[in-house]
């Protein structure tokens, strides 16, 4: 023992263990919690909070070049995620991308400030479905910048007699994917869509229904491999999955790699989605943001990010610069029959919110 | 002759004053603020009332969460318990190592420190996916013996409890063996020696004298691995299947996407309250080890 000590240092190694030990433990729970560093006084800057994969390859970087102020982007993955990070007040982000229900949900918090038109002309850009929304009357909160549906991505190799599986009960209400079926772990919208596949509208689902859901999904679970957040489209390509309910623009980013994969929206008809452009109150660079958010509503600047996210575009001008091959891409604009039968999701109270939170929470731990 | 602190009240005010104050308004403050939520309501969507309600806690303790604690209590000691076998022997090995050796080894214990717990459970997803190298190592292996190539299934190796307590296990691992290797490297050997002098075989020596031995450090181990897989997030998030779910995987969903911050933290407290149960558990077992040892 003493001649071991006397050759390491004595205690010391000990201490230095035990130093080692707190420091990795340290590391283990420090969360990434990455703050928005202050701007300084002389730089402009946009503090941009953006989905991955949800702009174009050089945007940021024009908009630094045409109106001089640099943007610094950071990501999040869900809604609730913006939400959530948002509600303890601003933590110094100018432009946000909040979707069509946590607009009217932000309105009501008094989250996001109203928008100077003025300072966005190019809101004449807009197709004219899109130059007002219900879930922001007038459009005096929020820009729209995409609007997508979400369908299932699938395998077309995997498919077999099933061919091409235009039907919600693949996923909710089959065997015959078993193992191989990954759903949205987005409490609401799962069960809006299996509201979809019953027959009902994505809104006002009667309480009956609700727990016939939650009975159908519990039956469903055990052919369920995964329930996936933002990467559905990854378990697809790596062969996870060969079904998975996934949002249009994400399968169709991927289809750029790999042939093997395609897009449906099920007949029952689905739940749209829009993706809007808002300024979160106590925005520190209100200006440079209505800059920003005019920016990215030019026809062309609109079009680069569309030809790299492949998402469709309320943006006319930004659509007429696009090629054939997207505008007639049935993945990005699924066909006229199927999308009348789509809605949009509205925000109908927190109660609401926490009961499919709950319900989701039984199946899964049914 | 040593100053005692009591004579230096200056310098001792001095030296504990920011550690202190640093853990009350970065610590405490916020956990207190955590606490008070615990017994408010949801007014709108993002104001809290504190009208000292003690709804969230009994639904919190409603059968649906009281069974996914229960789940999350058993996740945890089977990982406790697979650490601990794994990693006791482990840690004997250290100890019993030439210095040399014991200091590579140790290093090789804490190098998975070193990286980021996301980056590496990203690493084991990747290395148990469908087309990950388990599965694509198993393929080569069916294809070199000739084995028809059309029976090839791959192993159903990730999304699955299974994968979950993988995961903990390879997370936690070096939280038990360091605990388990100071208690061992501490043990006086001679009573090792003794014992098998005066006859008794190895695994005799090790379940009747090193064991009881090094019960406290075994103890600290249980407890610094049982509690962070207790409120493990990440890897079940990730690692897991349809019916993986955690506590801190509900609780994570109660301040995202139910809103419900109250419920959240009457949830977090239920946890902390068990925690603070393991380690009472864990201090009793430490002390009458020390009285057994005198």
């Amino acid at each position: 023992m003493t001649s071991d000590n006397l050759r390491t240092g004595g205690a010391s190694r000990r201490s230095i263990l035990r130093q080692f030990g707190a420091a990795a433990i340290g590391m283990t729970f420090a969360g990434g919690v990455a703050g928005c560093s202050g701007p300084g006084a002389a730089q402009r800057v946009v503090n941009f909070y953006n989905w991955d994969t949800y702009i174009g390859p050089t945007t940021l970087e024009d908009f630094q070049a045409a109106i001089g102020a640099s943007v610094k982007m950071d990501l999040f993955a869900t809604n609730d995620e913006l939400f959530a990070k948002l509600r303890a007040g601003n933590p110094g982000y100018d432009v946000i991308v909040p979707s069509n229900e946590f607009v009217t949900r932000m309105i009501q918090a008094q989250m996001i400030m109203p928008l100077d038109h003025a300072k966005i002309p190019n809101i004449k850009n807009l197709l004219p479905d899109f130059q007002d929304a219900a879930f922001d009357p007038g459009r005096k909160y929020s820009m729209p910048y995409t609007w997508l549906v979400l369908g299932i991505g699938y395998r077309k190799s995997k498919m077999g007699d099933v061919g091409v599986p235009d039907s919600w009960k693949w996923v909710f209400d089959s065997n015959r994917f078993d193992g191989k079926i990954a759903l949205l772990s987005e409490s609401a919208d799962l069960i809006r869509l299996c509201a979809k596949y019953k027959g009902h509208s994505v809104n006002d689902i009667p309480d009956a229904m609700v727990a016939d859901i939650e009975a159908m999904l519990i039956k469903q679970k055990p052919f369920v491999k995964v329930f996936h957040e933002d990467n559905g489209q990854d378990l697809l390509v790596s062969k996870d999955v060969d079904v998975v309910i996934e949002y249009n623009g994400d399968i169709a980013q991927k289809m750029r790699e790999d042939a093997d994969i395609d897009f449906v929206v099920p007949k029952e008809g689905s739940l749209l989605n829009s993706d809007t452009l808002c300024i979160p109150v106590g925005a520190p660079h209100v200006e440079d943001a209505h800059a920003f958010i005019n920016y990215l509503l030019d026809g062309e600047v609109g079009s680069k990010i569309t030809a790299e996210i492949l998402y469709p575009t309320p943006n006319g001008a930004a659509r007429d610069l696009m090629p054939d091959t997207y505008k007639n891409n049935p993945v990005i604009y699924p066909p006229a029959d199927v999308l009348a039968k789509c809605e949009y999701g509205a925000f109908e109270g927190a109660e609401k919110a926490s009961k499919y939170e709950e319900v989701i929470t039984r199946v899964r731990a049914a | 002759m040593e100053q005692s602190w009591k004579q230096a009240k200056a310098a001792f005010a001095i030296v504990v004053a920011p550690p202190t104050l640093w853990l009350l308004f970065f610590f405490l403050v916020p956990m207190a603020v955590i606490w008070g939520y615990s017994f408010g309501e949801n007014v709108g969507l993002t104001e809290i009332d504190l009208t000292g309600t003690f709804k969230n806690y009994a639904r919190a303790i409603e059968p649906l969460y009281l069974g996914i604690f229960w789940k999350s209590i058993v996740t945890a000691a089977i990982t406790t318990l697979l650490c601990l076998i794994v990693g006791f022997p482990v840690a004997m090995a250290i100890a019993f190592a030439s210095p040399r050796t014991k200091a590579w080894l140790l290093l090789l214990i804490m190098l998975p420190f070193w990286t980021n717990l996301l980056i590496r459970t990203y690493a084991l997803m990747a290395v148990l996916r469908t087309e990950g190298y388990i599965n694509s190592t198993y393929h080569l292996f069916w294809n070199l013996i000739g084995l028809p190539p059309d029976g090839f299934e791959p192993l159903d190796l990730l999304n699955n409890n299974f994968a979950v307590i993988f995961g903990l296990v390879y997370v936690h691992l070096p939280f038990m063996v360091l605990p388990l290797y100071s208690a061992l490297d501490r043990m006086d050997r001679s009573l090792m020696e003794a014992s098998l002098d005066l006859g008794a075989g190895h695994l005799r020596t090790i379940f009747t004298i090193v064991v009881p031995l090094a019960a406290p450090g075994i103890a600290s181990g249980v407890l610094i691995t049982f509690i962070p897989a207790l409120g493990a997030y990440l890897t079940p998030d990730l690692l897991g299947g349809p019916d993986s779910q955690m506590i801190a995987n509900i609780i994570e969903r109660q301040f995202k996407r139910a809103n419900d911050w109250p419920f959240g933290a009457a949830l977090s407290f239920l946890l902390m309250y068990l925690t603070f149960f393991a380690i009472a558990a864990q201090s009793w077992v430490s002390r009458r080890a020390e009285r057994v040892g005198r």
